[in-house]
């Protein structure tokens, strides 16, 4: 039974058509890679799954509940409870400038009280430890780097324990020798209980981490299949070029 | 007269000035709120109205709306609307029974409360959308997001512009003399006019620079309290 279903997804802003008709699902456990040129819409379909956007159309299943269904009205209380289903990681971190580090990780589980304060101190320790911040609790985020403060995005998305964590681009804002800290993490993370839908334009990794592989392009699934599948034998001409593209810097 | 009876004689006037500089601070700093919401409200007529109001209070001079406040009423109801107001609080200052002191109070808090809310929306818009973005995917309600995440950052940025205003406005409690009020500026030219004296007018200037450097020092701390974050 699949953890996420995705159907029909269509979103357009003004007269620019985004989305078209985008379908998947997921396993629990999985990893799916988005790849994809810049402007194809893989950050408005995950915008989508977490609803700072509304899909014009097609529906939004977790666990074989509908979320989203076109048509109907959601109040802001709906939406925010929806929301709690996914986790986003940002290309920008957006930490919360004037909390320190365990203090942005607990913020949200404690005012959602998820647990006693003692309980969710542990639990925050436990999962900064996970993303290697374990001496930087008491950091605030501008005294940290890039690659920091971007695992600190990470381990606040978990504390709120979503069931599927998307992350958009989280590397791209990070000078390259930074850029493998995050991977590593994010590797890291994936375990039989951890769904995660993941863009991102480091084609290593993504072949190294996905179960699934997703090569958009205006806004379709070009192509969709095992890395093996999409990376060693692509089937369309546009999935070829854009990786023959990708390979040559 | 004596430099101490001079002194006393300007404290006077200058308890005037703080009245009006505690007054408008009190009621303008939180009247500056709704009136920032408004503005930036997403319904269009309570949107202009506010912005109307904004540009009125910001394009007229202080002294004119002083003056407008004080002899509107009379004229359209035949008498000093706020003379009552004035006999009841401000018995002993002096000219209390006109409804000056009232009028002036009121004009300042308007006009404060508008140049607070324009810092105010200057405040709250440059706070990048991210920031709010993040707090949803947390699942956290709009009100958890603007108390807890966004307010404190707001507050960080709007303090240095606050100060300003906060020092032009003990400042700008001069233009009361406009309608005979006593504050220390009309009591140094009191002493002008009746004993010939012209030196207490310049003196007044301390009374200024001391508050000034007072200010400074608090709204200072206030500011390198707050640093302590980057955003
Ligand atoms: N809020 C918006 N308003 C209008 N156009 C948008 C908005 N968000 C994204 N777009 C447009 O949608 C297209 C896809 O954007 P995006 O989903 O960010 O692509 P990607 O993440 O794959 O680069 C782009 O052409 C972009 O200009
Ligand atoms: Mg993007």
């Amino acid at each position: 039974m699949p953890v996420l279903e995705v159907k029909n997804i269509k979103k357009s802003f003004g007269k620019t058509k985004v989305l078209k008709d985008v379908s998947f699902s997921l396993e629990k456990g999985q990893v799916l890679v988005i790849i994809g040129s810049s402007g194809s819409g893989k950050t408005t379909l995950l915008r989508c799954l977490n609803f700072l956007e509304t899909p014009d159309e097609g529906q939004i299943l977790v666990n074989s509940k509908t979320l989203f269904t076109p048509g109907q009205k959601y109040t802001d209380e709906q939406i925010r409870e929806n929301r709690l289903h996914f986790g986003l990681v940002f290309q920008n971190f957006n930490l919360f400038p004037q909390y320190n580090v365990l203090q942005n990780v607990l913020l949200a589980p404690t005012l959602l009280k998820k647990g006693t304060p003692e309980q969710l101190q542990q639990q925050g320790k436990d999962l900064l430890e996970r993303v290697g911040l374990s001496d930087k609790l008491e950091s605030y985020p501008y005294q940290l780097s890039g690659g920091q403060q971007q695992r600190v995005a990470i381990a606040r998305a978990l504390a709120m324990q979503p069931e599927v964590l998307c992350f958009d681009e989280p590397t791209s804002a990070l000078d390259p020798e930074l850029t493998g800290e995050v991977l590593r993490v994010i590797k890291g993370l994936k375990s039989a209980d951890s769904t995660m839908v993941v863009v991102t334009h480091e084609m290593e990794f993504a072949r190294s981490v996905a179960d699934v592989v997703i090569y958009m392009a205006d806004g379709v699934i070009e192509e969709m299949g095992t890395p093996e599948q999409v990376f060693d034998n692509p089937q369309s001409e546009k999935t070829k070029a854009f990786l023959h593209g990708a390979q040559s810097f | 007269m004596s430099f101490m009876e001079v002194t006393a004689f300007l404290w006077e006037g200058f308890q005037i000035s703080l009245l009006i500089f505690a007054v408008t601070l009190i009621c303008g700093v939180p009247l500056g709120l709704p009136i920032a919401f408004c503005s930036m409200s997403k319904f269009k007529p309570l949107k202009a109205l506010s912005k109307i109001i904004v540009w009125i209070v910001r394009g007229v001079p202080l002294m004119l709306q002083i003056f407008i406040i004080y002899y509107v009423p009379g004229l359209l109801f035949q008498k000093p609307l706020f003379s009552q107001v004035d006999r009841y609080f401000f018995i002993n200052y002096g000219v209390a029974d006109a409804g000056r002191i009232t009028a002036v109070l009121i004009a300042f808090t308007i006009n404060y409360a508008c140049y607070f809310s324009e810092i105010y929306r200057g405040g709250i818009e440059s706070i990048s959308k991210g920031q709010y973005e993040a707090g949803y995917v947390l699942g956290l309600t709009k009100g958890q997001i603007f108390y807890k995440i966004v307010l404190k950052q707001v507050i960080q940025r709007i303090v240095p512009p606050m100060s300003n205003e906060i020092i032009t406005l003990i400042k700008d409690t001069a233009l009361a003399n406009c309608i005979v009020v006593c504050e220390i500026i009309k009591q140094a030219n009191e002493l002008a006019a009746t004993k010939a004296l012209v030196w207490p007018l310049f003196y007044t200037g301390v009374f200024y620079l001391l508050f000034v450097g007072l200010l400074t020092i608090v709204l200072g701390r206030a500011e390198k309290k707050l640093s302590y974050f980057r955003s």
